[in-house]
């Protein structure tokens, strides 16, 4: 589903440069369920933006779904965005003018749906999460676990062969968390391919596969086996 | 492009941003309202100096009798001059220029002019056939003062209507004598003077050798008009100085002597009002241009920070798969929907404000204010095309820049 060989990405800033990924090969599985982890400026969510397509790459082959993606037009970049990728952000992301259900429906806006029949199918994602009495809240009338609840429906609605999540969790409480990371799991049970940006270990060990980044290059990359409960102690 | 779909989206956009909406609206609606009301202004103030002028021919030059100023070939200032019908004569044969001429002995206020019962205090002015020409008189019922009245020193007498209604009432006033100061004169003709001047319709005309012979004038006139034909505003000049040099000869004055003889031209009058008018004309569309170069940089301004209020906005679009162009076309159409509609606003409440103000208002100078629908849908559209402009460049930047920037943006 995902294949990447010596990615490179380096950000420029006058004439200093930032070499920030510095050769990352990596293969994701359809269905898998992954983590990234590893220390704040190690290049996480630069990653995870490069497979979601919001950023470019240097160097290095990116396959996405057997498509080479390199110097893509943004045109072409937006349709496989809006066919295969599904965002959550930490901060959300919602477009603070629409409410809930027109928040959800907003990637069939741009698969060409009818007004009509998205906002009934925004209905089905919004009861999905469980947030069907929210539809016509505005996202600032909602809880921040609410907030990526609604997130996750709208990354869902398009029917996406992948969801990309930069710390879902980073700005909710743990409880929250938990109840979001169900939500995840049950995503990925109906066979989406799943990856977490994370800092949290017990969100990571409810992962399959845990990869860490080290200064730009993966440092681990260890299958998970089976979900593990929170209070076993981190690998690291 | 133009799908439902999308208007509804746009629709949803400006009903949730009312104000940033409003703002927008508002410059572009303000701009042109504010060059309509410049516009019909200027007209306003055109049309009002034009009818100033409509009261008499536009290419006259008057003569009338004053006091010399100036010593001159041994005789001291303060000297009468009185013109004759010999001057009038004289001028007719030997100045080239000339296409009507006519001399005027006027009887002042204070002339019992009366029919059976009926009588009025009425100017009596005495003058030749080409008078009704000069003063731009319509005659409604029978004719004005002709040659054969002068010739003849017929008592012919041409009055107005309002002089008509007070003496005759319902009764018919062709053919019918009045009498001026005690002598009969007979009603050959009813004018009107459409300059609306009440003084110009307080009068009656009468054959000038009548009224020299019956009141006692001998030769003598008050004023000598001529009209000049279609001549320039130098051309005219150059008649009104032959004429003063011819009647400084015959009447022995200083030619330079300013007030021996008064000579007002109404050609080099008229022309620098319409010099003034064209100042004014072009004081009004630098304002008007100024106007809308304002409302042009109002709403590149607020476009600007539209687009720039909507970075984030436009990142989390493209994170769901917006294109580049239905970037742009969201933020274009928003921009022409909403410039377009404003214009719209401002021209009808231009455009009726004066239509209001032109039923009000009437005075001489100013008159019957309008706009030049063309210039108002015009700036419109050019302010129109303006906002899309000035949306189109900053929406084009931030539909090409990475997603992930306009993610970052704050
Ligand atoms: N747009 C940018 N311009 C310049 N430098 C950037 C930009 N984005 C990220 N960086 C730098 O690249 C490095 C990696 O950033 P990245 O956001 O990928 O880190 P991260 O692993 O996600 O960290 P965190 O855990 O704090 O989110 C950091 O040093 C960061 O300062
Ligand atoms: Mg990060």
């Amino acid at each position: 589903m995902i294949k990447l060989q010596n990615i490179n990405k380096s950000y420029h800033m006058g004439s200093n440069s930032l070499h920030v990924l510095k050769g990352i090969d990596l293969t994701v599985e359809k269905g898998e369920m992954v983590s990234i982890m590893g220390s704040s400026g190690s290049g996480k969510s630069t990653l995870l933006n490069i497979i979601g397509l919001l950023d470019s790459h240097d160097a290095g082959e990116y396959l996405l779904d057997g498509k080479v993606i390199r110097e893509m037009s943004e045109t072409k970049a937006a349709m496989l965005r809006n066919k295969m990728l599904g965002f959550v952000f930490q901060s959300f992301n919602l477009i603070s003018f629409k409410n809930a259900m027109e928040n959800v429906a907003l990637p069939l806006y741009y698969q060409g749906v009818s007004r009509r029949k998205r906002n009934i199918i925004a209905m089905e994602y919004l009861e999905r999460v469980g947030l069907t009495a929210w539809s016509n809240h505005l996202p600032n009338e909602l809880s921040g676990g609410q907030k990526q609840r609604l997130a996750i429906a709208r990354a869902l609605i398009g029917q996406p062969k992948i969801i990309l999540a930069d710390e879902p969790t980073g700005a909710l409480d743990s409880a929250t968390s938990s109840e979001v990371m169900d939500l995840f799991g049950e995503i990925n049970q109906s066979g989406i391919t799943i990856m977490i940006v994370t800092h949290e270990n017990d969100i990571a060990h409810r992962t399959q596969r845990i990869i860490k980044l080290n200064d730009g290059l993966i440092h681990t990359d260890q299958k998970n086996g089976v979900p593990r409960p929170p209070e076993k102690p981190a690998l690291n | 492009m133009f799908d439902l779909d999308k208007w509804q989206e746009i629709f949803a956009t400006i009903e949730k941003n009312k104000l940033r909406t409003f703002l927008t609206g508002f410059s572009v609606a303000w701009g042109i309202f504010m060059l309509i009301i410049l516009q019909g202004a200027g007209v306003g103030l055109q049309k009002g100096v034009e009818s100033q002028f409509r009261s008499s021919a536009t290419n006259t030059i008057w003569i009338w009798n004053g006091q010399t100023s100036i010593a001159y070939a041994g005789m001291k200032p303060g000297r009468d001059i009185q013109m004759t019908n010999e001057d009038h004569d004289y001028l007719a044969q030997s100045v080239n220029g000339i296409d009507n001429l006519s001399s005027r002995y006027e009887l002042w206020r204070g002339n019992t002019v009366s029919h059976d019962n009926e009588f009025g205090s009425y100017n009596v002015r005495s003058v030749h056939p080409a008078y009704a020409i000069i003063e731009k008189l319509t005659l409604l019922e029978g004719r004005f003062v002709n040659e054969i009245d002068i010739n003849e020193f017929r008592k012919s007498a041409v009055i107005s209507t309002k002089v008509s209604e007070a003496l005759f009432k319902t009764e018919e006033a062709l053919d019918n004598y009045i009498k001026v100061n005690g002598v009969p004169f007979k009603v050959v003709g009813i004018f009107t003077d459409d300059d609306g001047r009440d003084e110009n319709m307080q009068v009656v005309y009468l054959p000038i050798s009548t009224a020299q012979r019956v009141f006692g004038g001998g030769r003598d006139v008050q004023t000598i008009a001529v009209t000049v034909g279609d001549a320039t505003a130098e051309e005219s000049k150059l008649i009104q100085d032959n004429l003063k040099q011819k009647l400084a000869a015959r009447h022995h004055y200083d030619p330079t002597d300013e007030r021996a003889m008064f000579f007002w031209n109404s050609v080099e009058e008229f022309q620098r009002f319409k010099n003034l008018f064209a100042s004014i004309s072009i004081f009004i569309w630098i304002v008007g241009i100024g106007t809308i170069i304002a409302g042009v940089v109002g709403v590149s301004n607020i476009m600007m920070i539209v687009v720039k209020d909507r970075t984030k906005e436009i990142g989390i679009r493209k994170a769901l798969g917006a294109t580049p162009a239905s970037i742009i076309s969201l933020i274009l159409q928003e921009a022409i929907l909403i410039t377009g509609f404003a214009g719209y606003i401002g021209l009808v409440l231009g455009v009726g404000l004066l239509e209001l103000i032109s039923k009000q208002i009437d005075t001489p100078f100013f008159k019957q204010p309008e706009v030049n629908i063309q210039i108002a849908v015009g700036a419109t559209i050019l302010l129109v095309i303006a906002g899309a402009l000035a949306g189109f460049i900053p929406a084009r930047r931030a539909a090409a820049i990475k997603p992930i920037e306009a993610l970052r943006d704050e």
